[in-house]
């Protein structure tokens, strides 16, 4: 690791300005000199590797826990403290029982122990797991600007076939953004020029030319809420996560899937994809394909093409796509099965 | 008792706990890397970002502003080193240091030392190398490589067995399969890094480093520098899991002794996980190619197996299963070939079952393959080749007990309410599978010497250089002195790992047990013998002018039948002993008597299982079920029983241990392991626990081991034939056997994933 300062934030205006002094011009928010870090599983990770080099390291946990840490119930919705705990979000009761798709997201991911220490405003910024990215001595556009991506030609079995660019195939390793995807979240920030909300389907970019920039936010910008809106189909909703191992993997393929039934008939769906883009993936073109019609094994599968129309395999990703059709009709049927 | 303690059966020893089980769960256990030592320096290795050609420049500028550093070591100020001799105790042949040449990925290009660990790191992020790149060949098929007849190329692998007329045999078999198998790249991941501290005291070099053979380290490490082997000590009292990784020394042992030397200060390096992939040897991917041929009702009538492994540039290693696939069944004729595949990649070493993990999971495979051609039941099948001599020269087995292991095994998985039917099991989404294999490992024994010391207050100190590498051998040890001497194992210390102590084997072939505990057990015979001629000739004791045969000891008394006794302190008294100490050393019988003055010289040799008029193997069968999504394919494992025979168990519940940790292993190597490389580069991509996976506890269900008891008088005076390295021979064919089973699909390369069973 190389040398930092360390600095301890107690409001995030505090931390705005703390991270803002090392702002530079014309560098995206990950590659900015200053840095928020809250449970640090990510950040640390990528310090040791030697990929992130912040100058300094924006300490976030000493802001006001008893408003960024809290989990908030409201009329129409929920709201997460940018503090929250994956741990403390899973095991919630409100959480669990109106909202499972984000429970199952947040029980599925990393360890207890790393779901213990990382927090929510952190997970969704969490960078991607490719190996070439991680790797300094390899040509990575996203790392190095113009310097060509290994992985295009490389070993991608764990790559994107969804929004990819010429430029990068890095999926996007999160389970819990599917599910904020998925039900329409929105992201709260306090950045040098104020606060904004953010739709958290904007929140994250496409590589295109640019695979460096990850989000829309600024440097020194911080996600300090996310609310999500409830509705009739939170509460039958599900997260399947596919993986070589049952657990302390990162999804080869998985779906959060919400849906509103009225009798058999799709009144309303929502239909996230993991480990198969580039970043959280929300498929209108599988929700479209489903709603009014009867959710049937058949017309799961019709959605399921629907989502995958637009796949772009590698050599050794490919599988991906019938994977990840079948992981769509088994979350979807699933869900139905589900209680409302 | 419970499940993790089993009642000892038949032959088999008390289910002690581990003697150090307290300390290590404490935390206060101490590993190599944990010695204080006093104004220490810390080294950072600096690996290349190529896999072939040279090094043309280091600027090392911006790494020796780092605040901090003291020294930055590299082949322009390396001098002297001697290259290591690949084979006897040296991972490879090649001292990186010693020129520009780039052998393979992350070869160690510089040791940055500095004041701390962080400003050593920084350092080396900053080190900026630039090479002459030539494009090097990845592995098998890879434009470059170069294929050898392992035969005439290699130490170790001296004969290709073989049978009769194999081809002939095949082209008149009434049922045949021709079929093909590979196993990956796989890496030991021992969760205590690689590390070495150096220390010298004027000419005296203390080295710690987790090994599983300090000898060999101190005369290789001595050999390298120059100095005299007398002046080196090494100390590696616990290891954190080895698993053949830590068996050869590698290169970095003697650059770290050399820069504490040029410093006049003490070092430590240790190594992080990513580089621990390449600065350490690993499981060469292999493959091989089988044809069976058998009659109707399933005597194999022709076994021909062609072996493919990858090396090195620099050095011939090979593993050579077919030395044991070859003595498995009752062939009729045989065929065997083994090539070595020469690469731009570091020089592989054991793992776990060396030659036998990958080897029998290609013959296993194709029984499984052959049984169902001949649309038998696989354990019949195996049945009907099962055989007490071996079928290449007639050999007998000392004791083969595979069918009883089958047969106590299929009891207790319930094997009989399998429907053989491919794809005939389900429950619900979930198609069901169930497969079998057979698990073999040659008991090979050495040379070892102990010292064991008893006190006048029934205290039993035992010193040997043998290898706690988790396996439980201070345990063991421990348990075969106080047996004899007739003292509760409280009594009991038993010290290891250090070169100050009498010499053991290397800590491999699962060897241990058999050789430390015949030493030890001799050791305690003689202080019995000692003590009990000492008890009938002094002149007043009860016990005076008895026959020393009648005598037993118990409970720090030495105790006729009739109850009359001597204690251990009047005893002494009367001998005018303060303590009694046996150094023994043992060779076991037919090896040659100077393979105990080689062991000093750090040159551990076996009499291996295949050796001799009679042939030593323990054996185990294993029965695995997969559960197979129907949609997704993800594979999981609810269960595995493994029912193994290994002659007298020490010690149940550490043995069990052993096979628990060797069948879990199996999940991973049948699903999950694999070192990826990119081809392009020869270099590996997945150079961590996340992205290099192995079964974690979620993929371990339910998991059940029987010990068979088995009694063998003649595979060695102490009657154990070892079982760290069996556990894990039988799991991935019994797995790929049962994917067939749930899907009707052959996944013939490893690891099995799910990217190969979706219905497309």
């Amino acid at each position: 690791m190389r040398p930092f300062v360390y600095e301890r934030a107690t409001s995030p205006e505090d931390a705005v300005r703390a991270a803002r002094g090392k702002v530079t011009a014309n560098l995206p928010p990950v590659q900015a000199p200053g840095q928020f870090i809250a449970g640090g599983t990510n950040m640390t990770d990528y310090m040791k590797l030697d990929v992130m080099r912040p100058e300094i390291l924006v300490d976030v946990n000493g802001i006001d826990r008893n408003r960024y840490g809290r989990i908030e119930e409201f009329d129409g919705g929920i709201r997460f403290g940018h503090l929250v705990r994956m741990a403390e979000a899973e095991e919630h009761p409100a959480v669990k029982a109106k909202y499972p798709v984000i429970a199952q997201s947040l029980q599925l991911a990393a360890s207890q122990q790393i779901r213990n220490m990382a927090t929510l405003g952190g997970n969704v910024l969490q960078r991607t797991r490719c190996d070439y990215f991680r790797e300094a001595t390899w040509a990575c556009n996203k790392r190095e600007p113009g310097s060509g991506c290994s992985a295009m030609d490389g070993i991608n079995r764990r790559h994107a076939l969804l929004g990819t660019s010429d430029q990068c195939i890095a999926s996007y390793p999160g389970d819990f953004a599917q599910a904020l995807i998925a039900l329409d979240a929105l992201v709260e920030t306090q950045g040098p020029k104020g606060n904004r909300k953010i739709r958290f389907a904007d929140l994250h970019v496409e590589p295109g030319n640019t695979p460096n920039v990850e989000t829309v936010l600024e440097p020194g910008e911080l996600i300090t809420f996310i609310t999500v809106p409830s509705g009739a189909w939170t509460r039958r909703s599900m997260y399947l996560k596919i993986r070589d191992r049952q657990s302390y993997e990162f999804a080869v393929t998985s779906t959060a899937v919400a849906l509103d039934l009225d009798g058999d008939t799709v009144r309303d769906v929502r239909i996230a994809l993991g480990g198969v883009a580039t970043r959280p993936w929300r498929s209108r073109e599988a929700e479209d394909a489903l709603k009014g019609k009867p959710l049937t094994p058949e017309t799961a599968s019709a959605a399921a093409d629907a989502a995958f129309a637009g796949a772009k395999p590698r050599k050794y990703n490919a599988f991906k796509i019938p994977l990840g059709k079948e992981t769509v009709i088994r979350a979807l049927l699933e869900t139905k099965n589900m209680e409302a | 008792m419970n499940v993790a303690v089993p009642p000892p059966k038949e032959n088999m020893g008390q289910p002690v706990a581990r003697l150090e089980a307290r300390s290590k769960v404490t935390g206060e256990a101490r590993y190599s890397a944990d010695f204080p030592l006093n104004n220490l320096a810390h080294g950072v290795l600096v690996t290349s970002a190529i896999a072939a050609g040279s090094i043309k420049s280091l600027d090392l500028e911006a790494a020796r502003a780092v605040p901090g550093v003291i020294e930055i070591f590299t082949q322009e100020n390396v001098k002297g080193l001697k290259d290591p001799k690949f084979g006897q105790g040296n991972s490879s042949s090649v001292q990186p240091f010693n020129g520009p040449k780039i052998w393979h990925d992350e070869q160690m290009l510089a040791l940055v030392v500095a004041n701390t660990h962080e400003a050593a790191e920084d350092a080396a992020y900053r080190l900026r190398a630039s090479y002459d790149e030539t494009k090097p060949s990845a592995t098998f098929d890879s434009p470059g490589s170069q294929t050898l007849d392992a035969v005439g190329n290699t130490e170790s692998h001296k004969e290709d067995p073989k049978l009769g007329d194999v081809e002939a045999a095949l082209a008149t078999a009434p049922v045949k399969i021709d079929v093909k198998y590979s196993t990956p790249t796989q890496h030991h991941n021992p969760i205590e890094l690689f590390s070495t501290t150096a220390s010298w005291q004027d000419d005296k070099l203390t080295i710690y480093e987790p090994s599983q053979f300090v000898y060999g380290y101190k005369n290789g490490v001595a050999e390298q520098l120059g100095v005299d082997p007398a002046n080196v000590r090494v100390v590696s009292p616990l290891i954190g899991g080895a698993f053949g990784s830590k068996g050869p020394m590698t290169p970095r042992t003697a650059v770290v002794a050399y820069a504490a030397r040029a410093l006049n200060r003490p070092i430590r390096c240790v190594v992080s996980r990513m580089q621990g992939f390449t600065t350490a040897t690993y499981r060469a991917e292999t493959r091989h190619h089988i044809r069976m041929g058998a009659t109707p009702d399933g005597r194999i009538v022709a076994y021909s197996h062609e072996g493919w492994e990858v090396t090195s540039r620099p050095d011939n290693y090979v593993v050579g299963g077919t030395e044991t696939t070859s003595l498995v069944y009752a062939y009729g004729a045989v065929g065997t070939r083994v090539q070595i595949v020469k690469a731009d990649r570091n020089t592989p070493g054991y793992m776990r079952s060396p030659p036998e993990t990958p080897y029998m999971y290609a013959l296993e495979s194709a029984m499984d393959e052959m049984a169902a051609a001949l649309k038998m039941d696989p354990v019949e099948f195996r049945r009907v080749n099962d055989t007490q001599k071996e079928p290449i020269k007639g050999r007998p087995y000392t004791s083969r007990s595979l069918m009883t292991c089958y047969d106590q095994a299929a009891e207790a998985f319930g094997w009989k309410k399998r429907n053989p039917a491919v794809g005939s099991m389900r429950d619900g989404d979930w198609l069901i599978g169930m497969g079998c294999s057979t698990a073999i490992y040659p008991t090979n024994i050495g040379p070892a010497a102990v010292r064991v010391r008893l006190s006048p207050k029934g205290e039993v100190r035992i010193e040997t250089a043998a290898h706690e590498i988790g396996t439980g051998i201070r345990t063991v040890a421990g348990q075969m002195a106080a047996e004899p001497l007739g003292l509760d194992m409280k009594m009991v210390t038993v010290e290891t790992g250090d070169t100050d102590f009498p010499p053991a084997p290397v800590a491999g072939g699962s060897n241990s047990t058999a050789s430390v505990c015949s030493a030890v057990l001799v050791a305690s015979n003689r202080i019995r013998d000692r003590l009990f001629r000492a008890a009938v000739t002094s002149n007043d004791g009860p016990l005076a002018g008895r026959n020393p045969g009648d005598l037993g000891m118990k409970g720090g008394m030495i105790v006729a039948a009739d109850g009359a006794s001597v204690k251990l302190a009047d005893l002494f008294g009367q001998m005018g002993s303060g303590v009694i100490e046996e150094y023994v050393e043992h060779t076991p019988e037919g090896m040659p008597p100077e393979s105990m003055a080689k062991l000093y010289s750090g040159q551990s040799s076996f009499k291996r299982g295949s050796q001799g008029d009679k042939i030593r193997f323990a054996f185990g069968a294993e029965f695995v079920e997969v559960r197979i999504h129907s949609r997704t394919r993800e594979i999981r494992i609810p269960r595995i029983v493994g029912a193994f025979a290994g002659g007298r168990i020490m010690n149940p519940r550490t043995a069990r241990s052993q096979l628990m940790g060797g069948m879990i292993w199996g999940i991973g190597a049948g699903l999950l392991e694999a070192t990826e490389i990119d081809p392009r580069a020869a270099r590996y991509v997945n150079r961590d626990l996340a992205e290099y996976m192995v079964a974690v506890n979620a993929d371990v269900n339910q998991l059940e081991v029987i010990l068979v008891p088995e009694e063998d008088h003649e595979v060695n005076e102490a009657g154990v034939k070892g079982v760290g390295e069996l556990g894990n021979v039988g799991t991935p064919a019994a797995i790929q056997a049962a994917v067939f089973h749930a899907t009707g699909k052959r996944i013939r390369d490893l690891p099995i994933r799910l990217d190969d069973l979706l219905n497309v």
